[in-house]
């Protein structure tokens, strides 16, 4: 049975564990952020409407955070696993 | 409402077809093995398969469903963009990497890297197709929902025609030419709609939407008895009256409220069905054109001054201003009335403050039990595991290179897929205060806001539209035929197919699905496609995501566990979905007398997913012998 990747790539063990790691980490930060916003909602839906910030209520501000945070954390994860990436290439240069 | 076809519009429409099917037939001579069909040979530029993940995740789920959502609903439907969005997270930080360095075609390869296990390619094949139906049958019935306003046809011909399209794009080329349609609708869905934003903002708030916008009757009793008006029914829900009103041999139903210690009546909308089936609209037939779009704003508040309109508004402001105003929506209600099915919606003066927080649709507030609490927990729940479980979006880390090209594609999916959920608030809000909303159909209030800016804008985004439901149809199709063709024909049954072979079951897989979805899309005609997409995330969160997590780190995970998990995860999750109220209402029964009393089962399934993959996993430890190492990797 073949189930091999369809194209070859080349990953040192080191730089795989490293990524996953970060990404456990950031994955559970981001969770606990949505978990709190879905609590909020459910359980103090009045307090959505607090004006927090630009004259946002709590519910858009928190979804728009919710939102910019995702592509935040994205790219950061980006330029951690890249730089992790880059340093294993050079080394095996 | 009654829509004619606008010869610019189906102009427009056709050059993007024509377009898409140009791109098919141009990459069908490139396609012959099974590596270019199902994975686009894993040559795709991370780049090109970020912006097509977005162009296959912006189904028509997001584009018309979220926006018709928020347009009735407010920030309860966006509250699908943040689910939706939230759930790539889960595919960012956890699944593409690791999925990208287990597999070679499908989900299913993933799955059974390291088992070789008959029960796993038969059950995940198995739940990719289901999932793929489920998602399949919203971007159809989307696709029927749009070419009714574009092209003047029946919602039956809309679904055919995509249907045949899809069918001829899957079958003629596969992954790359699906690839790079998806490319192109997803940059032209998010540029477009960006547009219609900065059109809604450079308006900003009025009362009076437009010229010809429906000014709704308001009359005190006396003045309609005046007018020749005769009350001849009467129908009370939930504390309000609604009465029927015979003028010049036409009836119409009113809302009767007592206002200063005066009756007085309040124009709704209805739809009156026979026994034999004949409609009327308003009280006289469609034709007549007496049912209205509806939407407006009854009272605006900018700097604690009332005004009839604002002008231009930033974003911010926009949201802050309309948070103070208020909002006439249109609610529906359902009722028998002497042998006649009465559809009627009535006006609902709405503070914005209500619009833009948690409680319209979904009740967390006010009216709140603790089952509908729980409701609201299971969608949020099913939305954020759904996403990293879809088959559909799981195939495309395997048109990439490498595991690294596979992260970045996801980044600029998400960078593209966010920006596009922000403006769904827009258009969505925009919807609901210009009067372009079709109370029959709230999936198209995106493309009919782009229609009151202009019947230009409105052929592109219709086009876009369509060629979105084209996109994300061909993306599930294939991934459907890769789990006939490869995981159930090739790995399951052990038939030895040649390249040739495999792609042509592939093909033959593909139109037998399109098929399916088409009679599927005109039975699930009318209901919200976001709401619909929750549905099929559910399914796949529950079948697909425990195991994918499991495997990836619980070395004790078995071949039996995921097979247990699976099944499951799809029985308890279409069980929970087939007995649920929304459901009853679909079978036409009481949604009171539904045995289950949740719509969305994911709080339930997926915690039962996980427990059968542990219990079985450990009751098979020794049996199976079958231990993965923590890092599959």
């Amino acid at each position: 049975m073949d189930h091999s990747s369809s194209t070859p790539f080349n990953e040192g063990a080191d730089v795989i564990k490293f990524k996953t790691r970060i990404g456990i980490i950031l994955f559970f930060i981001y969770a606990a952020v949505y978990g709190v916003f879905v609590a909020i909602n459910t359980i103090l839906p009045q307090s959505m409407k607090i004006n927090v910030l630009f004259g946002l209520n709590l519910a858009i501000f928190y979804g728009f955070l919710l939102i910019i945070l995702a592509i935040i954390m994205g790219l950061i994860y980006n330029a951690v696993c890249s730089r992790k990436e880059r340093q294993y290439e050079e080394s095996n240069l | 409402m009654i829509y004619s076809a606008s010869p610019l519009a189906v102009i427009i429409f056709f050059v993007f077809v024509a377009a898409v099917l140009g791109i098919s037939f141009y990459f069908a001579k490139r396609t012959k093995s099974s590596k270019g069909y199902f994975a686009a040979g894993g040559t795709i530029p991370w780049a090109v398969n970020g912006i097509a993940f977005a162009g296959d995740y912006l189904s028509a789920a997001s584009f018309l469903g979220i926006c018709g959502m928020i347009a009735i609903a407010g920030f309860d439907g966006f509250l699908y963009s943040i689910g939706y969005l939230a759930g790539w997270i889960v595919a960012m930080f956890v699944i593409a990497e690791p999925f990208k360095r287990l597999g070679k075609y499908t989900f299913t390869d993933a799955l059974d890297s390291k088992f070789n296990s008959k029960g796993i390619q038969l059950m995940a094949g198995i739940s990719t197709l289901i999932v793929s139906l489920f998602y399949l049958i919203p971007q159809m019935v989307g696709a029927g929902a749009l070419v009714t306003p574009l092209l003047g046809l029946p919602h039956w011909v809309g679904v055919v025609i995509v249907g045949g399209i899809v069918i001829f794009i899957v079958s003629t080329a596969g992954m790359k030419s699906t690839t790079y349609v998806q490319f192109l609708k997803g940059t032209l869905l998010v540029i477009f709609s960006f547009v219609v934003v900065v059109l809604v903002l450079n308006k900003g708030i009025t009362k009076n939407p437009s010229e010809d916008y429906h000014q709704f009757i308001t009359m005190t009793a006396s003045e309609a008895e005046a007018s020749g008006y005769t009350i001849t029914g009467e129908h009370t829900d939930n504390g309000r009256t609604f009465v029927e009103a015979e003028n010049e041999g036409t009836r119409t139903w009113w809302e009767l409220k007592t206002v200063r210690g005066k009756e007085v009546l309040f124009e709704t909308l209805s739809i009156t069905e026979d026994a034999e089936g004949n409609q009327l609209y308003n009280g006289a037939p469609k034709e007549e054109e007496r049912f209205y779009s509806v939407g407006h704003v009854s009272e605006i508040i900018q700097d604690e001054i009332s005004v009839d309109e604002t002008g231009p508004l930033g974003p911010f402001r926009f949201l802050s201003t309309l948070e103070d105003s208020t909002v006439v929506r249109f609610p529906s209600l359902i009722f028998e009335h002497e042998g006649e099915k009465i559809q009627l919606w009535y006006q609902e003066e709405t503070p914005g403050s209500k619009v833009l927080r948690p409680g319209l649709k979904f009740k967390v507030d006010e009216g709140s039990t603790p089952i509908s609490k729980l409701n609201f927990v299971s969608l949020m729940l099913a939305l954020f595991f759904g996403t990293a479980a879809l088959p559909h979006i799981l195939i495309r880390y395997y048109t990439v290179p490498t595991p690294g090209a596979a992260r970045k594609s996801t980044i600029v999916a998400i960078t593209t897929i966010g920006f596009f959920y922000i403006l769904t608030l827009y258009l969505g809000l925009g919807a609901m205060i210009n009067g372009v909303i079709d109370v029959e159909s709230s999936n198209m209030a995106a493309p009919l806001l782009a229609r009151y800016f202009g019947p230009v804008l409105f052929a592109v985004i219709s086009a876009i539209a369509f060629a979105t439901v084209l996109g994300t149809v061909s993306g599930l199709i294939v991934a459907s035929s890769g789990a006939v063709a490869h995981d159930f024909i090739s790995n399951f049954l052990g038939t030895k197919l040649d390249d040739r072979k495999k792609v042509l079951a592939g093909k033959i897989a593909a139109v037998a699905v399109g098929l399916i979805a088409i009679l599927l899309g005109i039975l699930f005609k009318g209901m919200n496609v976001a709401y619909l997409v929750g549905w099929a995330f559910a399914v796949a969160a529950s079948a697909n995501l425990p195991s994918i997590l499991m495997l990836l780190f619980w070395k004790r995970t078995t071949a039996q566990g995921i097979i247990a998990s699976i099944i499951t995860g799809i029985v308890s999750a279409l069980g929970i979905i087939m007995l649920s109220p929304d459901m009853f209402i679909r079978y036409g029964l009481a949604p009171e007398k539904a045995p289950f009393p949740l719509s969305n089962p994911g709080i339930i399934s997926i915690p039962l997913s996980f427990l059968a993959l542990i219990i079985a996993s450990l009751l098979t430890q020794k049996k199976a012998g079958e231990k993965v190492s923590q890092e599959v990797n």
